[in-house]
């Protein structure tokens, strides 16, 4: 029973880092423009094939292939900021989220024109065994590696964020554009660069999703997307600690709901759980309540 | 204004005579009736996400599922009907059936309406199309009564273009009506700024509530119609591109106007038919169409313009004033 239930924990925990890895690129967007960027998802799906195409294509090994997909993604993150969403950056809220919208079906329906929808397999790398813990429980190495690597990136984004002159610029456009543009930061490029590193991470993303469930389509973004945006909102959206614990809560409430309850509700659970976060506390579980500026 | 509503009630009788007649002529087929059904039903939705999208200003991805909320309210309803001793059946079950089904729709729309809209800014987005999501897959569970991935069965076929027309005006009606009243001028000027408009003592919240209820309300409307013209349902049927779809005429048709939104239906129904070899493409035009349309236009085709008789006649008389004046110099 305690068995059971700390594997389904690992299972948890191992989904969840995926999910916080992509929730960071929804966060650090919505940090910085106030944009929910729908599109983000489908990047997952552009690093996916890129490195379906590099590693069986081109049969060039998977690290060298995942390191080629972060810059390929993070290239179309700043193309997408750059073509669609600049021009509308001082535009209602509602056009710029008609425009995210569109950027993703667009992605979702080049890539089902130019590749068919059928889903192909993905190489993932050869791990395989797994590490005994105590007793009966064993975590698998790809779940570990999957940890880690996760656990590795967040740490790196971390000193990214509050150490280096980038960051800082960052967390001040975030802060107030308008005071940080007469600060002398520029903007235009702080956008560009959070565009690029949210898009990166989703590459490392779509590589360790890639690999749990090794099928690759056109709108493999889709659900993976969605739930990393609502692991966003979970933990308090524009707070790059809370995507991280958000994303880990999710995980394992999913686990826990596909294990004792039922499959077919897993879904109906996380986006439930969505609903009576934003009932009770809206800004998520880190964020904090700002007023209204009029 | 009396005889603009007699020239209008005239046009909309005028109208359905004319396809009525064409039917009796055979010049429009059985092939025909089905697709202006489906013109029918995507007005409707078209003309429900309008009230919320574009004159409450609410991003809403979840409208396809109010309507499967409808659709399967009213199709169990109307199944237990006619299997049942109650002597209900053609038009009146199907209305019994389609204020079921609405009822059902926007008593969803309450539940999910109720948090999202005390929060600004973009969360209807994201909590509606959670929405979408849980109603698929909550009817795959409960399969005894939806019938699960394999559809719901056996629906009395009841929508026929006589009642599916009237039901269309009477929509259109009441959201006119609506939108003209005081209720309808808080919900633009909830659109035009929000801040502002709580600072005139509207009930932001109230009004948001109502009108994104009434919406779902509608587009259980159109559910309803939907099941009892195909008489099966499939909920592959309502997923996220239908919203999509209805999100794209309505942007496409101009945020705000009922005019731009029943053209916008109308072409946007029948155009996919008509470039059946273009099927593949259709959503990648959609999305290009969509972001070029918030770039360059915003406000859709159509902007806020309604079409109105006594419009028409203003304008042409104006530009007769124009060209007499240009004249006498």
């Amino acid at each position: 029973m305690f068995e059971m239930f700390v594997s389904h924990l690992i299972n948890g925990l191992q989904i969840g880092s995926i999910y916080a890895l992509i929730a960071l690129g929804y966060t650090m967007v919505y940090g910085i423009v106030k944009l929910i960027n729908f599109a983000h998802g489908d990047v997952i799906m552009v690093g996916a094939f890129i490195i379906l195409f590099l590693v069986t294509g081109a049969g060039i090994p998977f690290i060298p292939a995942v390191l080629t997909a972060m810059a390929g993604c993070a290239l179309l993150g700043v193309l997408m900021e750059k073509i669609a969403y600049k021009p509308l950056r001082n535009a209602t809220r509602l056009s710029a989220l008609i425009t995210a919208i569109g950027v993703s079906l667009f992605l979702q329906n080049a890539f089902l024109v130019r590749f068919s929808p059928n889903p192909r397999p993905f190489p993932r790398p050869a791990i395989s065994g797994s590490l005994n813990l105590f007793g009966d429980v064993s975590i698998s190495y790809l779940a570990l590696v999957t940890i880690v690597v996760s656990a590795v990136m967040m740490i790196l984004l971390h000193f990214f964020v509050k150490g280096t002159k980038m960051g800082k610029a960052m967390r001040a456009v975030s802060e107030d554009s308008g005071a940080a543009c007469l600060m002398g930061i520029n903007v235009n490029n702080t956008i560009a660069v959070t565009f690029a590193v949210g898009s990166a991470l989703a590459a490392v993303g779509s590589a360790l999703y890639a690999s749990t469930y090794p099928q690759v389509e056109p709108f493999m973004g889709l659900q993976m997307g969605l739930k990393a945006f609502v692991a966003a909102v979970l933990g308090g959206i524009g707070i790059i600690p809370g995507a991280m614990l958000g994303g880990i809560l999710l995980g394992i409430v999913e686990s826990m709901t596909k294990a004792y309850i039922s499959t077919q509700l897993s879904d109906a659970v996380v986006y439930g759980i969505l609903i009576i976060v934003l009932l009770l506390k809206p800004s998520g579980l880190m964020g904090k309540t700002t007023g209204e500026k009029v | 204004m009396k005889k603009a509503y007699a020239i209008n009630a005239g046009l909309v009788l005028t109208l359905f005579a004319v396809i009525t007649l064409l039917f009796h002529l055979g010049i429009l087929n059985r092939f025909h009736n089905g697709l202006i059904l489906l013109v029918c039903i995507n007005i409707i939705l078209a003309v429900s996400l309008n009230l919320s999208a574009g004159f409450l200003g609410q991003l809403v991805l979840g409208h396809a599922a109010f309507m499967a909320v409808g659709a399967y309210a009213a199709a169990i309803f109307s199944k237990y009907i006619t299997g049942s001793e109650i002597g209900l059946s053609g038009t009146p079950l199907l209305i019994v059936a389609l204020i079921l089904g609405g009822l059902a729709a926007a008593v969803a729309g309450i539940i999910i309406g109720v948090p999202a809209l005390r929060l600004r800014g973009d969360y209807i987005a994201i909590i509606t199309l959670g929405f979408g999501l849980i109603v698929q897959s909550l009817i795959n569970y409960f399969r005894t009564y939806t019938g699960g991935a394999q559809g719901l069965l056996g629906i009395p076929r009841l929508t026929n273009f006589n009642n599916a027309y009237f039901i269309v005006v009477i929509t259109v009606l009441v959201l006119v009506c609506l939108i003209r009243s005081r209720h309808g001028r808080a919900m633009i000027a909830i659109r035009e700024d929000e801040i502002a408009a709580e600072a005139s003592g509207i009930s932001t919240v109230y009004y948001k509530i109502l009108g994104f209820t009434v919406s779902a309300f509608f587009a259980g409307v159109a559910g309803g119609l939907y099941a009892h013209y195909l008489a099966m349902l499939d909920s592959r049927a309502f997923g996220f591109s239908y919203s999509i779809e209805l999100l794209v005429i309505v942007v496409l048709g101009g945020l705000g106007s009922f005019t731009g939104a029943i053209v916008a239906a109308v072409v946007l129904t029948l155009l996919p038919e008509i470039l059946r070899e273009f099927q593949q493409y259709r959503m990648l035009v959609y999305a290009i169409m969509l972001i070029a349309m918030m770039i360059f236009r915003p406000k859709g085709l159509m902007g806020t313009y309604e079409f109105s008789v006594f419009g028409i006649f203003d304008k042409c008389k104006k530009v007769f004033v124009k060209f007499k004046r240009k004249g006498a110099q």
